[in-house]
């Protein structure tokens, strides 16, 4: 797949923002990894989707937005979930189907929220999310404020009629919506070319009009500043973006995916370009940060991953009346 | 009191609600400039512009999930299906979105949406255009189900579905827009959502009907009447949360059931209004609880045809008659 | 100790089983484990052996009859006990008793005593569809009682045991209603508690009342009834008859003919006439024999709509005198004279001979003393008529000759059993030996 050539030279960002960057996309990584490892000694049950190599997409894209701003997604969310401000805790106590998981343990991987922080899901049904997204972006357009809505699917999405739909109506009522494809270049085991009759998502926009953007998914600047465009476009002129972030998933699509629809030297050949090595080699090589700060980062996000570990563990289990709540805003019940 | 057909009960009940709360808006096919396929908005877009009256594309899985996206952060919206044949196209957004937000985020959202639009056959529209679809979005938990069968209760039913902060399915019939009836004109007149309704008192048997086949089985209990037959007609007017207490309490005095509808039979709410008194009336029945459904077909043209597709009076009086042994 | 022999269990679907044969007589010695009788279920023909040892000391139920599960059918005990507290609980009164009471009685004041026990063995409201031989009447033809929910409810907060009603719901069903006819009957009629129940025979229609075809109920066809009609079918055809003949006095169904032509003389009052109304008076008392195979279900008639079997020149038809059961004889004999008539000049519409529900074939004219009738399908029986005759018979100790007259009766054994024809040619017997029943009510 093409790189697309739109990098942003590194010393336009302060320093903060920069090492805020790496620290989500290190803690993000390190937190996933021990994902995988509490799935294998089945603290965490169900599906469980892992964006181990695609962190520069979601950390990128979502330091382009205010805190006002919403996050709506699809299965594969922890990362964004924990980019958007979640704490590691809550994300891992819904994973382990605790009281003190941020769904309050009902909802589990494929369904993170905290309306308080924007982040409005975890959205399972492949491209649900492309329709809820486009109404978020029209209430806050009827609302008249300037918020922006961020949604994130795969490609494999894209060949859903919610995908067209929404863009549609986005276009036809000009919304404040930014979707961004994340072409990890498989649906589940099926490959892109296999999958779709003309593979360039970012060109499909011109069927509504809607402009759109191809972005290095691996460099987590790039998709910043791209994000940064498309953000300015909704705030300002009420216009929908789409961008179609090229990237790569390392791990398989589930917990459960034996992997054997594409060869390690494939994965490998992405690794090279793993979003989180070449950033902290441009940092060093730009004189941002040292050896010491990358080692300083790494202790940190040790420390909160495993503080996430406890912190579930140690979480009650839902209570059993919790069963039947949440089900009703205004329970109506005669009957009982 | 006026006296009001039930499209223009419904067009008064949107029109007072779009009025009292700004967060509300109506979105669907042809609802404003075109002024409602089955005219229930005419008016509106004159009266509320084109931000809140909205015409959409024909998208109704993507209109059904832009209401469900608005909803979770605040607006109440009023999405119209020009029939609930096409909500089948947005059952995902209904379904996976609207019915289960709030449980799946563990109680952090409230979708207050109502989706509304004739249900159930109209007059030779066919297999596609004929369905009644209420047991499909009954079975969900989530969802509130509402079928009103009067100008008063489509009204005063549609306010509080409105107003509810739940997802509302709200049923109409096409064949009764032209119905007349009192309809109050107070403003804070809502009808209360769960609550069934008696509509005819009686005494030796019990017909369950709603929607259309209100209308039907009232027809028939005044025929029964003259033959020494008293029957007690009961419209639950939600079908979820369902009244199941006033069903069976009248079950208990009569002691005979029929439950009428115009949807299929299999897995139909009149096959669950049946197990619910069958377990909770069990030892007060006389005969076994009878249903009457719409033929279990694809609604067919012919005029002829789709007349004994759906049950008329004929077919509720020989019901009840059969569960009298007469 | 003395114990009752009870019907036992001998098959899992078994609901009643038929006595074939008792392999120990009254009297005869018996030890456990040895056979005491050969027993017909549904599916065999079983050995049923003696649970106690002593003496047999009385057959209950004889060869050809059938019993329910747990009905006592003997009672074995030691040779000199004093059984009369066993026979008392296991009574289960006969027709044949009540006969022999009969005769034993002062003729004035039989008939009360002859009623209660008849009544008691065939109670007019008798449950649904008494099973072959109906000695419980509460059991339906599959051996359970069809109540519906809330009937059974009222039924016990009104201390009613439903058990004695007739449902009329579908398949016999005791229903709502039911209970509620129940309840005002008991309220309507204080005062006959503790007085003889009587034999109730049909109230006659409206004069001039004009009757079509017999309504009807049908009823499931037991697991039993259709083991029985299938072996029967396969073995005799496809109706498979059995005869049963009885032998009556006809001295007062004599004297009561000429009284009333006396009376009438217009009238020609055949003896024929009387047979007919006995016949159908009969048939509402024995509603099995007044039924007829209808392979899922048996289709029990409310009336009876007799056949008069009418010879012509081109052969035998059979003219239907509607609802006998509810007509005066004065109705009948001008009916049947009417009706033959126009057999004879084949004048009759097919409504008038098609669908009796029991048939009447009288050959007395030719000097025949005794015949079996082929039965007119769907029909579940024909009464074989034969002639009058004197014949001397011990009465009173005494050789005298009387009228007699025999009868046969041939059954449809899918529908009636042989106990079942027995106790309908013996209600038959009983009225024609004394007509007056038929002018009781």
């Amino acid at each position: 797949m093409d790189r697309p050539e739109n990098s942003t030279p590194v010393l336009q960002e302060d320093r903060e923002t920069l090492v805020k960057i790496l620290h989500q996309m290190i803690l993000i990584r390190r937190f996933e990894e021990k994902c995988a490892e509490s799935y294998s000694l089945g603290k965490i049950g169900g599906f469980c989707h892992l964006y181990i190599g695609q962190e520069a997409v979601g950390v990128g894209a979502i330091s382009a937005l205010r805190q006002d701003d919403y996050v709506l997604t699809s299965y594969r969310e922890h990362g964004q979930a924990i980019a958007k401000g979640m704490s590691p805790d809550a994300v891992m106590a819904e994973l382990y189907g605790k009281a003190g998981g941020c769904s309050r343990g009902k909802g589990g991987s494929m369904h993170l929220f905290d309306v308080e922080l924007g982040f409005l899901g975890g959205h399972a049904i492949v491209g649900g999310q492309i329709p809820l997204a486009t109404g978020v972006a029209f209430a806050a357009k009827y609302k008249e404020t300037d918020q922006v809505t961020l949604c994130f699917f795969g490609e494999a999405a894209v060949n859903q009629g919610a995908f067209h739909e929404s863009l549609n109506m986005a276009q036809l009522w000009k919304l404040p919506c930014i979707y961004i494809c994340e072409n990890n270049m498989y649906g589940m085991g099926t490959s892109l070319q296999r999958a779709m009759s003309f593979q360039n998502v970012a060109l499909k926009s011109g069927a509504y009009e809607v402009v759109s953007e191809a972005v290095d998914g691996m460099d987590v600047l790039a998709m910043r500043a791209a994000t940064q465009r498309a953000v300015k476009r909704a705030r300002e002129e009420s216009l929908p973006t789409l961008l179609e972030a090229r990237t790569y998933r390392y791990m398989g699509h589930s917990m459960s995916d034996p992997g054997n629809y594409r060869t390690r030297a494939e994965i490998e050949k992405y690794q090279e370009r793993d979003p989180i090595k070449i950033f902290t080699t441009q940092l060093k090589d730009a004189g941002v940060i040292e050896d010491g700060d990358v080692a300083e980062i790494e202790a940190q996000v040790k420390e909160d991953v495993e503080r996430s570990v406890k912190f579930a563990d140690e979480s009650p289990l839902p209570d059993a009346n919790e069963l039947y709540t949440d089900i009703y805003a205004n329970p109506i019940d005669r009957n009982e | 009191m006026a006296v009001l057909t039930m499209r223009d009960a419904l067009n008064q009940a949107l029109k007072e609600e779009l009025a009292r709360d700004n967060s509300v808006f109506l979105m669907g096919e042809e609802v404003a400039e075109y002024q409602g396929a089955y005219k229930v908005t005419r008016g509106l877009l004159e009266e509320f512009g084109p931000k809140r009256v909205i015409d959409t594309p024909i998208t109704e899985l993507g209109f059904a999930g832009l209401g469900v996206g608005a909803a979770m952060v605040g607006l109440r919206p009023i999405i119209e299906f020009m029939t609930f044949n096409f909500s089948i196209l947005a059952t995902d957004q209904i379904i996976n979105s609207a019915a289960k937000m709030r449980y799946m985020s563990g109680g952090q959202f409230k979708i207050p949406i109502v989706f509304r639009g004739p249900n159930g056959s109209a007059y030779q529209v066919s297999s596609q255009h004929s369905q009644a679809l209420e047991s499909w979005y009954a079975y969900f938990p989530g969802l509130k189900v509402v079928m009103p069968s009067t100008p008063a209760d489509a009204k005063g039913l549609l306010k509080s579905a409105i107003r509810d902060d739940d997802p509302v399915i709200f049923l109409e019939q096409e064949r009764m827009y032209g119905m007349k009836g009192e309809v109050p004109d107070d403003e804070d007149f809502t009808i209360p959502l769960g609550v069934a309704d008696v509509k005819r008192e009686g005494t030796d048997a019990t017909i369950i009907a709603r929607s259309v086949m209100v209308p039907t089985a009232l027809q028939a209990a005044e025929q029964l009447e003259k033959e020494g037959i008293s029957c007690e007609v009961i419209d639950p007017r939600t079908i979820r949360p369902l009244d199941i207490n006033t069903i069976v309490e009248s079950v208990k005095k009569t002691n005979r059931a029929v439950v009428c509808e115009e949807s299929h039979p299999f897995a139909s709410v009149g096959a669950e209004i049946s197990a619910e008194i069958t377990e909770r009336a069990f030892d007060y029945l006389d005969a076994p609880v009878k249903r009457l459904s719409g033929a279990d077909v694809p609604m067919p043209y012919a005029k002829n045809l789709e007349q004994m597709a759906i049950p008329d009076v004929a077919a509720v009086v020989a019901a009840v008659k059969e569960v009298s042994y007469l | 100790m003395a114990n009752q022999v009870v019907m036992p269990k001998l098959s899992p679907t078994m609901e009643e089983g038929q006595l074939a044969r008792w392999l120990k007589k009254e009297g005869d010695k018996v030890s456990m484990g040895e056979p005491l009788a050969e027993i017909d279920t549904d599916k065999a023909t079983m050995e049923m052996q003696a649970l106690a040892n002593g003496v047999l000391r009385k057959i209950l139920i004889q060869e050809g009859e059938s019993a329910p599960l747990g009905q006592p059918i003997a009672i074995i005990g030691e040779a000199d006990e004093d059984i009369s507290e066993l026979l008392k609980t296991a009574a289960t009164p006969k027709p044949a008793k009540a006969e022999s009471a009969n005769e034993k009685l002062p003729e004035s004041d039989a008939a009360p005593e002859v009623e209660a026990k008849l009544s008691e063995a065939e109670p007019a409201k008798a449950a649904a569809a008494p099973s072959g031989d109906g000695h419980q009447p509460s059991a339906a033809p599959a051996g359970r009682v069809l109540i519906s929910p809330i009937a059974t409810r009222m039924a016990s907060d009104a201390g009613i045991d439903f058990k004695t009603i007739q449902g009329s719901g579908p398949g016999g069903r005791i229903v709502k209603r039911d209970i509620e006819t129940a309840i005002s009957d008991r309220e309507k009629a204080p005062a006959a508690k503790g007085a003889a129940p009587r034999l109730t025979l049909p109230r006659r229609g409206e004069k001039g009342g004009v009757h079509g075809p017999s309504a009807y109920r049908d009823e499931p066809v037991s697991e039993m009834r259709r083991t029985i009609a299938r072996r029967l079918v396969t073995s005799l055809g496809p109706v498979p008859h059995f005869f049963l003949t009885i032998e009556i006095d006809m001295e007062r169904a004599a004297d009561t003919r000429r009284s009333l032509n006396e009376l009438y003389p217009d009238l020609k009052l055949s003896i024929n006439d009387l047979i007919i109304k006995v016949a159908a008076v009969s048939l509402i008392q024995h509603p099995q024999v007044n039924a007829s195979f209808q392979d899922k279900t048996i289709r029990f008639y409310e009336h009876a709509d007799i056949g008069v079997a009418v010879a012509t020149e081109n052969g035998l038809i059979t003219p239907i005198v509607r609802a006998a059961d509810a007509k005066s004889l004065t109705d009948i004999a001008a009916e049947v004279r009417e009706l033959a008539e126009r057999a004879r000049a084949r004048k009759l519409k097919p409504e008038e001979y098609l669908g009796a529900t029991c048939s009447i074939s009288n050959l007395g004219m030719f000097g025949i003393e005794e015949f079996t009738a082929v039965i007119n399908p769907p029909e579940g029986a024909i009464l074989a008529v034969g002639a009058m005759s004197p014949k001397a018979v011990v009465k009173d100790g005494q050789v005298t000759v009387r009228q007699t007259m025999r009868v046969t009766l041939s059954c449809d054994h899918r529908v009636i059993d042989g106990a079942t024809g027995a106790k309908f040619l013996q209600t038959f017997k009983q009225i024609l030996e004394n007509p007056l029943y038929l002018f009781l009510d």
